[in-house]
């Protein structure tokens, strides 16, 4: 990398979420998934083992070379928590449902869709993850039912 | 290997916010512990400093901190493991000295948690998980911990009660504590009360009265050699178990939602390693940072069967006079939580028991005593055990 101007840095990763505290990564490729729609994991071209989130290199034959996929079909509801209050950059949006959901390969942490009532809210439950635009040209993804 | 044991231990009083800087508030923790084991300075041949560095201004404290406690020129060095830097510290220093290279070593832990503007924590406690894919969603520790209660109530039937009565117990104990931050009586009608403080929501289904309190504070340990600790003069209390362990950082890397696998495998490990097992444990201190961390820890240990801990504190088996009491010095519930300060707490407190030293918190004659203390949502546990001769 080096000798490479700033311009070319591919940063594409600060655009992630509510509030972004990485920039540089070289999955950086996820942000261009969701911006087409897809929240896509990895898998080892080598060993064939799947990841989300999604990582550069595997641990298990520690090979780099990895192939995407999208996270399709449903997972189920681990758990959930509403948060009454929130981080620094966060506080406008409380209140807001952290959750995560179990596909059986991997899991996905992230958001609860804030249009879904907490009380229709059950372990177990059936949903789907989808891409979401935010304000400021920022890109995230949220779990709805399926 | 030498057989090692804790000779000295002191903590300041753990407060809202100290009106000192860090290196005075550390000197009130070794203070105690050096005049609890009739020590000075020279007697300390390294010293081992904890904090949790996000809430100091002083690059590298061990340095000013070392000096400040005149342990110059021993060697000195930093810790970290979140909440459970100080235990960590402490199965160093035991493995130190249980290897031969020093004999007695005093293990620091202090957290100024008012170092830093309220503004500069709100920022901070965003990032205290994993900051690539988790921190963009706004997460906050209350909540990790609040999805490990929604869990276990999923899948055991443990309800917001079965939590109060956690709070309940602490508050009993954090009254008599005269180190606590909060020494208020909390009862059980005001954790339902929707009009109480204590029952407003932080993250459900955590209610205030669920989460400890933040605070400044610090301890000390201090550690050393048989042919030492014997020549000193309080009796010695034994390093019988030392076990660490960690899990993954991001929650979509565990299994286990009900119970904290570092924690359990830390357990093991120090169960293994002291030759006890659960049923021999006669006082424990386990990291309540939240309610339902105090109910895993039943269940993580080994105290009760996974999915029972609700029973321990449902029949009071958990207080002074129970099978198995548990954090009868008001834990962090009510000590308030000082993240580098913790764990030595935890220690002083059972070496205390273990002396027959802890006053009205005194629990009848024990022998054995463990230590459970976690460092972020189980990212780090560690499990010591203690014995007397």
């Amino acid at each position: 990398m080096a000798g490479k101007r700033e311009a070319e840095v591919d940063d594409r990763f600060r655009r992630f979420g509510t509030v972004g505290f990485t920039g540089i990564t070289r999955v950086n490729d996820f942000i261009t998934h969701l911006e087409e729609g897809r929240v896509a994991g990895t898998r080892c071209a080598a060993c064939g083992k799947v990841f989300f989130p999604p990582r550069a290199d595997c641990m298990a034959c520690f090979s780099s070379r990895m192939s995407w996929f999208p996270v399709e079909g449903h997972g189920r509801l681990v758990s959930w928590s509403r948060l009454a209050f929130g981080p620094a950059g966060f506080q406008e949006e409380v209140p807001y449902t952290i959750a995560l959901l179990d596909y059986g390969d991997f899991k996905v942490f992230g958001r609860i869709d804030r249009n879904l009532p907490e009380e229709e809210l059950a372990v177990g439950l059936a949903m789907t993850v989808r891409a979401e635009r935010l304000a400021g040209d920022r890109l995230s993804y949220v779990f709805v039912k399926a | 290997m030498r057989r090692v044991a804790v000779v000295g231990v002191g903590q300041s009083e753990f407060v809202r916010a100290y009106p000192g800087s860090i290196r005075e508030l550390a000197f009130e923790g070794f203070r105690e512990a050096m005049q609890d084991g009739g020590l000075t300075p020279a007697d300390i041949d390294a010293s081992i400093v904890c904090s949790a560095p996000e809430y100091d201004r002083q690059r590298s404290p061990a340095g000013v901190i070392a000096e400040y406690l005149g342990l110059n020129p021993q060697p000195t060095f930093y810790v970290e493991t979140l909440c459970s830097s100080s235990t960590s510290g402490v199965r160093l220093a035991w493995s130190l000295i249980a290897a031969g290279l020093h004999d007695v070593i005093a293990v620091i832990g202090f957290q100024k948690m008012s170092e830093i503007s309220s503004a500069e924590s709100q920022e901070r406690m965003g990032r205290g998980a994993d900051i690539q894919w988790e921190s963009p969603f706004g997460t906050m520790m209350p909540a990790y911990y609040a999805m490990y209660a929604r869990a276990h109530m999923a899948a055991y039937g443990t309800t917001l009660e079965d939590l109060a009565l956690i709070r309940v117990k602490s508050s009993v104990y954090g009254k008599l504590n005269e180190k606590a931050v909060y020494r208020k009586e909390v009862t059980l009608p005001q954790l339902s009360d929707p009009q109480d403080r204590m029952a407003g929501p932080v993250a459900s289904p955590l209610r205030v009265g669920d989460c400890c309190a933040n605070a400044d504070g610090s301890s000390c340990i201090v550690l050393a050699a048989e042919e030492k600790a014997r020549a000193l003069r309080k009796k010695p209390v034994w390093v019988l178990g030392a076990g660490a362990a960690s899990a993954p950082v991001n929650l979509a890397g565990r299994d286990l939602f009900t119970g904290l696998s570092a924690a359990r495998e830390a357990a093991r490990q120090a169960y293994r390693m002291a030759g006890v097992g659960p049923g021999e444990i006669d006082v424990a201190e386990v990291h309540d940072c939240f309610t339902i961390a105090e109910l895993m820890a039943y269940e993580d240990l080994g105290f009760a069967a996974p999915g029972e801990g609700r029973e321990l504190i449902r029949s009071r088996a958990t207080y002074r006079e129970g099978k198995i009491p548990v954090n009868v010095d008001g834990g962090l519930l009510s000590k308030g939580h000082p993240i580098g300060a913790t764990g030595g707490s935890q220690v002083r407190t059972i070496v205390l028991q273990l002396r027959g030293e802890a006053g009205p918190m005194q629990v009848k004659d024990p022998r054995i005593g463990l230590v459970h203390n976690i460092g972020g949502v189980g990212l780090y546990g560690n499990v010591l055990i203690f014995g007397t001769d």
